[in-house]
């Protein structure tokens, strides 16, 4: 690392931060882009498990919940992708690259969601998961990321309510209602404990060294446990590890997750993976003259 | 086109920076600055601006000693102190 | 570039039959169409345009959910009852709103033009009901439609030029105005719309 290099390590570990247009590490912008990238991504699948349960709705109160909800994903990976395009990387390569299968995104949007107790699942667990990541990128040295970081965490708060919403009525509800819930948190615990990455210690994580991250793998899944299985408790449901409890140092244990499992699925190997990229692919393919036709032509 | 979007949270705060919306001209513009920083009425305002009609300016030459018109350069302190003591109003610290 | 301007609807919903009847047939339109257009959401032609034809689309649901309410005071059920518990043959929505058009933006932008401009012509009838509930919603109504039709007519004129958008009025223009038959997939349409709501009878969702 030559010595401007150096300077600007301390900058941003002092907690400096960068615009759009300052002088960057060709490490730091490839890091940043490529992390931001993944989030994009993650967005944009998230909405595939989703939508399917639009037409399901078992009310319309719900439906509209669950369009607004996908709608805001939608929103968050146009405000996403603009800051990675403004970094250097146009949008069309960010899709171009997820539909190859080239770039990443993050597990939970690899798997199958089954029933409506997965909706509601998805919406307060998967949401908290992810905003718990979410509200560490408000310090991430990158100005502009962190900026909209600020919009995406304040809509995410709407998604958790409406999830414990779904599932509060449920518990309220009927034994087969309660099953539901309880089926679908079985099958998630796996992908949701995996889903703030192996405990690499933060002075290893180069996203953490730049200060993109401001809080480790291991911090991020901690405060999660934290916030969540009490609510989960409280409700009478059950967690599927029967190791998981907070230690006397106030630390929670649980069953190691299963790491090779969450390599295979985000590279590309997971039980929905092809089928979600194919239909961004046909459907990207189907609509490439109205971009040529719209986005191309001068005003 | 990139066009720039500021909004107003409430009557009398100032626009601020929201975001940025990719469109082919100004009437699709106001669609889709419109649904992405005011679909729930989080603000009362918007402007929205082709990126190329906003100049950055991030250099300000300031290279000989200009106190004279901030506050930093009236460090009055010592000259009250003496007057009072003249006046004889100065009053034990 | 002038094109014909669409034909008048030969049977306004609202002749004949009763008000419950004229208002769920547009209360079911609207949940209908309303799906179809959601069923871009996360595929549309780009992110900017999928936020907000998403918008529409949710706008057209609470538009069906408002018109439900109205019926269900005079029936005394709920919105939600008259939107999911009917069987397939009682819903009064046209085959128009009814097709799958996705991922085909030609026709979808043609079905939105086209349903725009109808819409527009029942909602004013209502507006203009002795009934100052029903107009009431009918104003509100409009309000919002307002900015779809502002909506179809921008895209409109960017893709008059197209050769499949030209096509694909051609092709939907004859089916605005019919009513009474459903598409041979409505069955299977309302089969997987009602199907976690069938799941546990009666339950609270």
């Amino acid at each position: 690392m030559d010595a401007r290099e150096q300077q600007f390590l301390e900058y941003v570990q002092s907690g400096g931060q960068v615009e759009t247009s300052d002088w960057m590490p060709d490490d730091y912008r490839a890091k940043l882009i490529k992390f931001i990238e993944m989030h994009g991504n993650s967005e944009l699948m998230g909405v595939l498990p989703e939508r399917e349960w639009i037409l399901r709705a078992p009310t319309l109160q719900r439906k509209l919940a669950l369009t607004a909800k996908v709608q805001d994903e939608v929103g968050h990976s146009q405000l996403i992708y603009r800051v990675v395009e403004d970094l250097g990387k146009p949008r069309d390569a960010c899709l171009e690259d997820l539909i190859s299968g080239k770039s990443k995104f993050h597990n939970v949007f690899h798997y199958p969601t089954k029933t409506w107790g997965d909706v509601g699942v998805i919406a307060w667990l998967v949401d908290a998961a992810a905003i718990i990541s979410q509200k560490a990128l408000l310090k991430c040295s990158y100005a502009p990321y962190a900026r909209i970081m600020k919009k995406i965490c304040w809509e995410e708060s709407f998604h958790i309510l409406h999830g414990r919403d779904v599932i509060l009525t449920m518990m309220n509800g009927t034994d087969e209602q309660r099953e539901l819930v309880q089926e679908a948190l079985n099958r998630w615990w796996g992908p949701l404990m995996q889903f703030h990455g192996n405990p690499i210690p933060a002075e290893d994580d180069p996203m953490y060294i730049w200060r993109i991250k401001s809080q480790g793998n291991g911090e991020a899944r901690q405060q999660f446990l934290d916030g969540y299985v009490p609510q989960i408790w409280e409700l009478g449901l059950t967690v599927p590890d029967p190791k998981l409890r907070k230690n006397e140092d106030e630390v929670w244990e649980f069953t190691e997750p299963d790491w090779d499992e969450l390599k295979h699925v985000v590279t590309g190997h997971g039980p929905r993976t092809q089928e979600r990229l194919d239909l961004r692919r046909t459907t990207r393919d189907e609509t490439e003259w109205v971009r040529r036709t719209v986005l191309a032509q001068a005003a | 086109m990139i066009y720039e979007v500021f909004r107003q949270e409430r009557k009398g705060q100032p626009f601020a920076h929201a975001g940025s919306v990719e469109a082919p001209n100004d009437e699709y513009a106001e669609w889709y600055a419109r649904e992405q920083f005011g679909r729930r009425g989080e603000s009362v305002a918007l402007w929205f601006v082709p990126r190329e009609a906003v100049h950055e300016i991030d250099e300000f030459v300031d290279e000989l000693e200009r106190n004279y018109h901030r506050v930093d350069g009236y460090p009055l302190k010592e000259k009250l102190k003496e007057a009072r003591e003249r006046a004889g109003t100065q009053t034990t610290k | 570039m002038s094109e014909q301007a669409p034909k008048p609807p030969s049977n306004t919903v609202l002749r004949g039959g009763s008000r419950v009847d004229a208002l769920l047939a547009i209360a079911d339109d609207e949940l209908i169409l309303g799906w179809r257009n959601s069923e871009w959401t996360g595929i549309a032609p780009f992110l900017e345009e999928d936020v907000a034809f998403s918008s529409i689309a949710q706008n057209e649901i609470g538009h069906a959910r408002a018109l439900y309410q109205l019926v269900a005071e005079e029936l005394s059920t709920t919105a939600d009852e008259l939107a999911f518990d009917r069987q397939p043959e009682e819903y009064r929505c046209s085959a128009f709103v009814e097709q799958r058009l996705v991922p085909d933006w030609a026709r979808t932008i043609a079905r939105h033009y086209l349903y725009e401009q109808a819409d527009e012509r029942r909602i004013k009838e209502l507006m203009a009901s002795d009934d100052a509930e029903i107009a009431g919603l009918a104003a509100k109504i409009d309000r919002e439609e307002a900015y779809h039709r502002m909506h179809a007519q921008m895209w409109h004129e960017r893709l008059q030029a197209e050769p499949r958008y030209v096509e694909a009025l051609e092709e939907l223009q004859p089916l605005v105005d019919q009513r009474g038959e459903h598409v041979p997939e409505f069955e299977q349409l309302w089969n997987e719309m009602t199907e976690v709501r069938r799941s546990v009878a009666g339950a609270t969702w």
